[in-house]
């Protein structure tokens, strides 16, 4: 025998799925969500987009190189998709300078301080965005109206359907009549941030998500789903300052946060029911910071809080165990 | 269709040799019988160096309760008992014999005549499945006539037979039923006398059509025989999975048995093998090996001799491929690797597999990115990713609350892993850790 | 003005309020500790390695503080003047012990033992050994995961990427038997470190036959025996074909180490040879480096 064999305890085979692989479908995903956003803010979607993605690459290989003398990580595809989302959080007309922070705080703060891509206990490029809500507030909460495609600087500004909704919900009932139809709430024909503005984009990527196998329904669904009980319960006690549950579900960053965020690996539980309870906290969150907080968003605060809380659930929530039921 | 609920993997089936008529492999010069060919003790030699040997002779007794004979396969002289480095990679005592014509034991019925009755006694059954060294063909050796004697508390109600072969590659058991499956079906009887029921199932996985319509017509005039055929899931052939699969039952964790949810599972290849032993007379000294490999030149299935080194088989098969980088013993997924070709074939050497050098290397290990694919791979309801951390900080106490001692060893969550971590290799180390911390407990009590 | 002194009064106030409160409960749930206790953990080194078998430092210096003698207890780390300390708080006697260092036995280096299949699995001695005999012929010999130099609490072994074998640091090396305890093999043995660290032991813990153990590796004990008949003193002894010195017997002569044909008994930190030694340079008998670590 010429060959030296290898040694190695069974399985001897591999499906063949890998971290690239993965990585490579979620931004496939997010794709109809960045051309239906190409679609309705013009280049400015583009310029941040790419700005945001070409800043959290530099300042991942550069942390990787310089920092921890490590081979270059670059090539596993996340800080494209931590990019990609950064990106989508940010209004399509928000400083560069402002951007390329914000990608910092994501990758340096967010990720790689914690170990890089595995360890980090929350979502980096919700780590960015929530820094640079609390830094820039004003400009990160006006957002440009829809239909001015070559407009970047000096986009005109508008309400968004979420500020319409906290006011309706305040005691501003001639609000109503500002609110988009639902159809144009579904398309994306509204303002808001990149990726957030066209559920229908988003709803194709998370079918793209579930045909590769890439995540399981449990997340968006239990997300989803609690928005819609929680807020169809408060339209079924007073129609006129709550709105439709469907107006909740197709604006602000639900669909987003729901289908892209939430369900990021490493912040997530690991077992189908430690999931669910994770989803059903963030969609009681965000109705709760909808209607009783201070920003009309809360998508972001909420999947921040319960990444924190992702290590309690999976000590909690177990999978059934075979044989346990017998027992 | 049926199968079992949590978990579960397809890798790719690969049944390169299904239709591949079995052969009979030639005498070998010299056969090895390792000593620990099954589960429990070592068997003792009943042999000395010199002593001539026939075919059927046994060489060694049952070292206590939960072990086996083992008998020679081949007849010639006793050349030495030494050490040899078998499948388990360690060396171990054997038993060396040159080959010498080929003379069988008179007492072995060699006809090709089927035998249908059977009078024995419940007990002399037993007594012969012992004297002739039967254990459990799947894999794991479990020396059989243990396995057909469930404690007293337990109710057997049916008896199950492990045809699933869900392992990709192999097709020992596959083709085995297709060319005797008449003798498969008296040795189910035999075993349904022994357990004193009438209901027996056999579970076969549905990417073996032709074998389920031949049993099906085969088992039409019987009663109390059944033909289930189960939708294609790794690991279905596992004894538990089976189990639930066909009845619907979970076993409790360990210690607990089969026995205590009513079935006995036996593999098609044991019940061949009881057959022969209750109604030929004819010990266990003969196997179906597959020996496949996506580079090699000529698949095959091969009726070998035990103690017949794999080097034979392999070249009878038209040799080693050049780039080979895995020789295993046993599939793809639970199949143990070969330190090298010399290695005897022994009882549960259920198929050999040359992997080339490209698919053997694993690819560099990463981070746990906490995909969570592995959780819902495990068919036992285990989370791997937590077990294998827990291992590798040495946290025994963390693996043993996480049900480490459940773990089968399938190998799904190391194989659907995207990480490429070798998250089985640091469950299987607390597993033997936890294990040796509660046998030491247990013996304190 | 008001303003900053009502924030002043406030902040200041709930200060003192909470001061009060943990004084009292400090007071209320006050563990009783001898302060011998304490005073013994000062001595030790607090790396809580467990050599000495207890969890930690402060469980020894607890246990040292109930026993009645100091018998069975020694803090593998600690020189003897720290013993002699503790021995001097705690008012019990104590004997001098005698100084160890962990010795590795294995000499199965790239070339010594060549490598005849991959192991590509876990990184872990330990997961190796479950499974087969690693990466060489020899079934008994170093896995070279590392196992002890994760297991080592004093930075005191390192693996040599030259030989593939762990190295230990004798000036660092505490003897707390951590690494022995971690090697799935036992080859890491604690032995008397002796007089100006001299050693001379078996560097091989091979258990079988003589063809066999060489063909796996050439610096393999072959259970020849010779060793046995050169020792005058009656400290080496032969087993399942495999040489051990007894270090409390053995009185370093190093007779055995020119008769072992397989090089395999290993004579550290002794100066040179004169040149009436045997024209061929035997390997062991180099002296040790400038740093004073054994190196083979």
């Amino acid at each position: 025998m010429a060959q030296k064999l290898y040694v190695t305890t069974s399985p001897h085979v591999h499906c063949g799925d890998t971290i690239e692989r993965n990585m490579r479908w979620v931004i496939v995903a997010l794709m109809p969500a960045l051309i239906a956003s190409f679609v309705v803010f013009g280049l400015g979607s583009l310029i941040v987009t790419a700005t945001s993605v070409a800043s959290c690459l530099f300042f991942e290989w550069f942390i990787t190189k310089v920092f921890l003398k490590k081979p270059s990580t670059l090539a596993d595809g996340s800080a494209i998709i931590t990019g990609i989302l950064l990106a989508f959080n940010l209004p399509s007309n928000l400083p560069l300078y402002m951007i390329v922070i914000g990608a910092l705080v994501a990758i340096g703060i967010g990720k790689m301080a914690f170990g890089g891509l595995g360890n980090n206990p929350f979502n980096p490029a919700l780590v960015g965005r929530v820094f640079l809500l609390i830094s820039f507030p004003a400009k990160m909460t006006s957002w440009p109206v829809p239909h001015q495609l070559s407009a970047y600087a000096d986009a005109v500004t508008g309400a968004t359907p979420m500020n319409l909704i906290g006011q309706i919900a305040g005691g501003n009932v001639s609000a109503a009549d500002q609110l988009p139809g639902l159809t144009d709430l579904f398309l994306g024909n509204i303002g808001g941030c990149i990726g957030e503005v066209s559920a229908l984009a988003l709803l194709i990527g998370l079918v793209i998500l579930l045909w590769r196998k890439v995540i399981t329904w449990h997340i968006p669904v239990a997300i989803l789903l609690t928005v819609a009980v929680l807020t169809g319960i408060m339209w079924l006690i007073n129609p006129v300052l709550y709105v439709n549950p469907l107006y909740h579900l197709c604006s602000g960053g639900l669909m987003l946060g729901a289908i892209f965020m939430a369900t990021d690996y490493v912040t997530s539980p690991m077992t189908h029911k430690g999931m669910l309870w994770y989803g059903a906290g963030i969609g009681f969150l965000t109705v709760i910071i909808r209607y009783f907080g201070s920003y009309p968003e809360g998508m972001s605060f909420a999947i921040l809080i319960m990444n924190a809380v992702t290590p309690l659930i999976n000590n909690w929530c177990k999978p059934k165990r075979f044989g346990e039921a017998v027992k | 269709m049926n199968t079992f609920k949590i978990g579960g993997v397809h890798p790719e089936p690969n049944k390169l040799t299904a239709d591949r008529k079995i052969e009979t492999l030639g005498l070998p010069k010299q056969a090895v019988f390792p000593l620990s060919q099954h589960i429990g003790a070592p068997a003792v030699p009943c042999v000395q160096k010199g002593d001539t040997v026939m075919v059927g002779t046994r060489i060694a007794e049952p070292g206590g309760f939960m072990s086996a004979s083992i008998h020679s396969s081949v007849s010639g002289k006793v050349a030495k008992i030494d050490t040899i480095v078998d499948a388990s990679g360690l060396r171990k005592p054997a038993i060396f014999i040159d080959v010498d014509g080929d003379e069988w034991d008179p007492s072995i019925d060699r006809s090709d005549k089927l035998v249908l009755q059977c009078n024995l006694s419940r007990e002399e059954i037993i007594e012969k499945i012992k004297n002739a060294g039967v254990v459990g063909m799947g894999g794991a050796c479990f020396p059989t006539h243990v396995k057909l004697s469930p404690p007293k508390d337990c109710t057997i109600d049916t008896l199950i037979i492990n045809a699933v072969e869900c392992e990709p590659y192999l097709t020992a058991d596959h083709r085995l039923m297709l060319e005797y499956p008449d003798q498969i079906l008296i040795g189910i009887k035999v075993i349904l006398k022994v357990l004193g029921i009438d209901r027996a199932v056999i579970g076969i996985e549905a990417n073996k059509p032709d074998a389920i319509e031949l049993m099906r017509t085969k088992t039409a005039m019987v009663s109390g025989i059944e033909v289930m055929p189960l939708k294609m899931k790794y690991p279905q052939g596992g004894e538990k999975q089976l189990i639930e699969a066909v009845t619907g039952r979970q076993v409790p964790p360990p210690p607990a048995l089969p026995a205590n949810v009513g079935c006995v599972v036996q593999n098609v290849g044991t019940v061949f093998a009881i057959y022969e032993a209750v109604m030929k007379n004819k010990p266990l000294f003969e196997r179906i090996v597959t020996v496949t490999g996506q580079e090699l030149r000529n698949p095959c299935n091969l009726k070998v001799r035990m103690g017949t080194p794999v080097s034979q088989l392999i070249e009878y098969a038209g040799g080693m491929p050049e780039d080979t980088g895995k020789l295993i013993s046993g599939g793809p997924m639970m199949g143990r690797p070969l330190l090298d070709d010399t290695a005897p074939v022994v009882k549960g050497t259920s198929g050999l597999l040359m992997i080339p050098e490209s698919d053997a290397i694993r690819r560099e290990e990463r981070n746990c990115i906490r995909c969570a694919k592995c959780v819902q791979a495990c068919p036992m309801g285990l989370e791997p990713y937590l077990l294998a951390t827990a291992s590798e900080s040495s946290d025994w106490e963390c693996a043993e609350e996480n049900w480490i001692m459940s773990c089968i060893e399938c190998g799904c969550c190391q194989s659907t892993c995207p990480s490429r971590r070798p998250l089985l290799d640091w469950v299987r180390l607390a597993k033997n850790r936890v294990g040796g911390i509660i046998r030491a407990r247990n013996a304190k009590k | 003005m008001t303003f900053i002194l009502t924030a002043v009064l406030v902040l200041g106030a709930t200060g003192l309020v909470l001061g009060l409160v943990l004084y009292l409960i400090s007071r209320k749930f006050k563990v009783e500790e001898d302060p011998r206790v304490g005073q013994i953990t000062e001595l030790l080194p607090g790396a809580n390695c467990g050599g000495c078998g207890f969890p930690g430092c402060s469980a020894f210096a607890a246990a040292c503080v109930k026993s009645d003698s100091m018998e069975g207890l020694k803090c593998s780390v600690c020189k003897s003047e720290v013993m002699q300390q503790i021995a001097s708080i705690t008012g019990h006697a104590v004997e001098v012990g005698v100084e160890k260092v962990a010795v590795v036995r294995c000499n199965g280096s790239c070339q010594n033992r060549p490598r005849t299949r991959v192991y590509d699995g876990a990184r872990s001695c330990a997961a190796a050994a479950l499974m087969n005999g690693g990466e060489t012929g020899c079934f008994f010999g170093c896995l070279g995961c590392g196992d002890c130099v994760k297991a080592c609490k004093f930075d005191a072994i390192h693996m040599d990427p030259e030989t593939g074998l762990p190295v230990v640091d004798q000036d660092k090396c505490t003897a707390c038997g951590a690494c022995a305890k971690a090697c799935p093999r036992g080859i890491i043995e604690l032995r008397n470190k002796n007089k100006l660290d001299r050693r001379v032991y078996v560097s091989c813990v091979n258990k079988d036959k003589g063809p066999i153990a060489k063909k796996a590796c050439s610096v393999a004990c072959i259970g020849c025996g010779k060793c046995v008949k050169a020792c005058p003193f009656e400290a080496i002894t032969l087993e399942n074909n495999l040489a051990y010195i007894d270090f409390e017997k053995c009185r370093l002569c190093r007779k055995c180490v020119d008769e072992c044909p397989q090089q395999t008994i290993m004579a550290v930190n002794f100066p040179p040879k004169k040149a009436a030694a045997p024209a061929q340079p035997v390997q062991t008998e180099q002296p040790a480096p400038a740093d004073n670590t054994v190196t083979e």
